[in-house]
């Protein structure tokens, strides 16, 4: 029912010359790139490339040793594998490896000055202070066009990221994507903690997501310790997962309802968003389902009986559902969601776009029917979505039906919880290994590689759907002007502290 | 054909909080920090405790604190520090209790350690006057202009949530900016990272003055869990002078309402019933 997820996990190393051609030619024979990151080891840095098969995970390993001046350079990835180029780039800023042929190899999560240490991560000291650059983004564009920034401090209440819009006056030809203002350094945060604190770690990745992070997070824990967490738990993490989600996808469309000068819809969609938050918070104490999911299982049964949650979902369903309708049915609102940032089924799937962006297009890989965890394998399969027309009106209602399908989800785990037995958290013994862990979350897929040694994490990659879709962005303001930038993002549904950790 | 938006507004009633003119459920009971029993009962646990030397095990962020007294030991918790992660509860229920009440903003950094004898009530009465003589003039019309100084995205969610039919601030005269030109009080959330520390001061220095400054949320206040890393992350307060401290992981919706009425000295004297 709930088997780790390490049965589906498999790892080689191979020596650097091998190790590019070999990634290149399993994703010739169809998987998917679903990340690299560095580990470092005594001076050198492990490269570790995850990727996606059709029900399970290969890591290809290498190892990259310091050249005569202690300089670390492998072949990059990005002249064929166009995803890895934002890989290779955080790569570069966090643990000092140079990808050779990347290209471009601007800074994207930190930028150190030439001959400054690195944080490297999965060593065990941890530096004090990283110096990071204040530099302008790239502002040297010819012709009728000139360059806009927006942000970092966005107008509205917004996560703080830099668009830098090169525009002749309406359309947007091009934009940079400067995420790096927010960086906190996750990925040291996660070592030198016990498996058992670093749910904490990973709740505050995404903290819209939090429980999709601790979820994917607490997979790769189990899997390490080999436990089987209990059924009771496995129901219950879903019907976490699920309000969350819904809790994302009222947001988003909460935000397109502002962004089309909606007021009513704006406040209808506000107020059932801070239903399912206060539902959330009556189960569990927090908002944000945090400190419900622990490595084992379940840190406690919720506050309210399954009939009361049960009642509050069917609620506001119907409530959601009639607004929705009633959305269908504002040209207002649709004609600015029509054709707007349209992401080609082709560009989709060679990127492998996740979530509902990847849907919305036509690329559909999700996780919890591809590769179950949890609960998720036992109970009603998830109906995939009709829309793959790749524009905002598409993905906005990829997460409608998504609400749907989630809403179906709770109610289907809460109906057979009653049955589960009572228990509490399998033990969880993490004491050597590697493992990874992923879960759906409500941006898409959360991805995580977990390394503890001698009952300690030594490194932990974080992988949020977030990141990997963000770079799409460049893709689609194909004809689209200023004014579709509010629909563009809020169709999105990004969480730029998922982006720039 | 559904019925229209304007009809669709009103089939639902009065959605809103009438809080702060009356006491709203929600408001009281909403979890939002930790609270020590510092009674006779659980003396002998709160000195074992303190010998064991354990409560940097108990709480991941370092939010206890041993204050002993001879033979007893007073134990605090530094709310501005606590991520609500529970931990501490669960090790020992008969000392740590979820505290409810959603009134956790404060004035002073200091007096969000709780379990400390206070001293400060003197100093408080100077801060609490200054700020009344700083926000005399804002009056009824309040303008936030709010920075994201590193979150993780949940503290933005609670400000929005400001906007909702359900706390609705602009009932009480209070909306929020995108122009720091606009604005009275400079809401920041996040670790205060350093890649955000120019734009945040670039914010702060567009405004014209008065200007109230609410650090909103643990991350805020401290930098929280994620606080001791590499890149300044050491809460907002050291990139900006704060008025109000306002914990919470992240800080909800009515701790952010009642925050900003505090720094107004607009939260009713007595409590709301």
């Amino acid at each position: 029912m709930t088997l780790p997820g390490s049965t589906r996990v498999s790892s080689e190393a191979l020596p650097l010359e091998q190790w590019r051609t070999e990634v290149l030619q399993r994703l010739r024979d169809g998987a998917r790139f679903g990340g690299l990151y560095g580990s470092d080891r005594n001076g050198a840095t492990e490269l570790i490339t995850l990727l996606m098969t059709a029900d399970g995970v290969n890591c290809v390993r290498t190892l990259v040793t310091p050249g005569p001046g202690g300089e670390l350079h492998y072949p990059a990835l990005s002249p064929d594998v166009c995803a890895a180029s934002w890989y290779e780039r955080a790569l570069h800023d966090l643990s000092g490896v140079i990808p050779d042929g990347h290209p471009r190899l601007d800074p994207l999560l930190l930028s150190i000055p030439t001959g400054e240490e690195h944080p490297r991560p999965g060593r065990q000291s941890r530096p004090a202070h990283v110096s990071a650059e204040d530099a302008s983004g790239p502002t040297d564009v010819a012709g009728h066009v000139f360059t806009l920034p927006f942000g970092p401090v966005r107008s509205g209440v917004m996560e703080s990221i830099e668009l830098l819009l090169e525009t002749p006056g309406e359309d947007i030809p091009h934009l940079n994507i400067r995420p790096h203002y927010k960086h906190r350094g996750i990925a040291k945060q996660f070592e030198g903690r016990s498996p058992e604190r670093g749910v904490l770690v990973a709740e505050r990745v995404e903290g819209i997501s939090s429980v999709a992070h601790a979820l994917a997070y607490c997979h790769a824990v189990e899997a390490i310790a080999q436990v089987e967490i209990p059924r009771q738990a496995a129901l219950l993490r879903v019907v976490h997962a699920e309000l969350e989600r819904i809790a994302n996808h009222l947001d988003v469309t909460m935000r397109l309802c502002d962004a089309a000068g909606l007021a009513v819809g704006t406040a209808r969609f506000g107020w059932h968003k801070e239903t399912v938050l206060r539902l959330v918070s009556r189960m569990c104490g927090s908002r944000f389902g945090r400190g419900v999911v622990i490595p084992g299982g379940v840190s406690r049964a919720p506050a309210l009986t399954y009939s009361e949650i049960a009642a509050a979902v069917s609620r506001v369903r119907v409530l959601v559902h009639a607004d929705v309708q009633a959305l269908e049915n504002s040209a207002s609102f649709l004609d600015r969601l029509r054709a707007t940032g349209p992401l080609s089924a082709k560009r989709a799937r060679e990127h492998g776009a996740l979530g509902p962006i990847g849907r919305a297009s036509g690329f559909d890989d999700d996780s919890r029917r591809r590769r179950p965890y949890d609960a998720y394998g036992e109970l009603p399969d998830i109906a995939p979505p009709r829309n793959d027309e790749g524009d905002a009106m598409a993905r906005t209602r990829v997460r409608w039906h998504e609400i749907s399908t989630s809403t179906a989800l709770v109610l289907a785990a809460l109906d057979q919880l009653p049955s589960a037995a009572t228990s509490r958290p399998a033990p969880v013994r993490a004491e050597n290994g590697f493992a990874v862990g992923w879960a759906e979350a409500a941006q898409g897929e959360a991805l995580y590689g977990l390394e503890v040694e001698h009952g300690v994490i030594r490194r932990c990659f974080a992988r949020s759907a977030s990141l990997h879709n963000m770079v799409l962005f460049h893709d689609v303001f194909v004809g689209d002007i200023f004014t579709d930038l509010p629909f563009i993002e809020a169709s999105f549904g990004l969480s730029y502290a998922g982006v720039s950790m | 054909m559904p019925a229209p938006w304007a009809v669709r507004g009103l089939r639902n009633g009065i959605l809103t909080s009438r809080w702060p003119r009356h006491a709203d459920e929600y408001f009281d009971s909403f979890v939002s920090g930790i609270s020590v029993d510092q009674g006779p009962a659980t003396a002998g646990k709160r000195l074992a405790l303190a010998q064991q030397g354990t409560l940097d095990e108990i709480c991941p962020t370092g939010a206890l604190r041993v204050v002993s007294h001879g033979a007893d030991a007073d134990l605090t918790v530094d709310r501005g520090r606590c991520i609500l992660c529970g931990n501490c509860v669960a090790a020992m229920p008969e000392v740590f209790t979820w505290a409810a009440g959603s009134a956790t903003g404060v004035l002073q950094r200091e007096q969000l350690v709780v379990g400390q004898l206070s001293e400060t009530d003197e100093t408080l009465a100077i801060v609490r006057s200054q700020l009344a003589h700083r926000v005399r003039r804002l009056r009824r019309s309040i303008h936030i202009r709010h920075v994201d100084a590193g979150s993780d995205g949940s503290d933005e969610w609670e400000v929005q949530a400001l906007l909702n039919p359900v706390y609705d601030i602009h009932r009480l005269g209070v909306f929020i900016t995108a122009s720091p030109r606009h604005a009275d009080i400079l809401l920041v959330t996040g670790v205060g990272a350093s890649g955000m520390a120019a734009p945040l001061r670039r914010t702060r220095e567009a405004m014209p003055d008065p200007v109230v400054v609410i650090a909103a949320g643990t991350d805020a206040v401290s930098g929280g869990l994620v606080g001791q890393g590499y890149s300044d992350n050491r809460g907002v307060g050291e990139l900006v002078a704060v008025d109000v401290w306002v914990p919470g992981a992240p800080a909800s919706p009515f701790s952010l309402l009642h925050a900003i009425l505090l720094a107004l000295g607009r939260v009713p004297p007595g409590g709301t019933r």
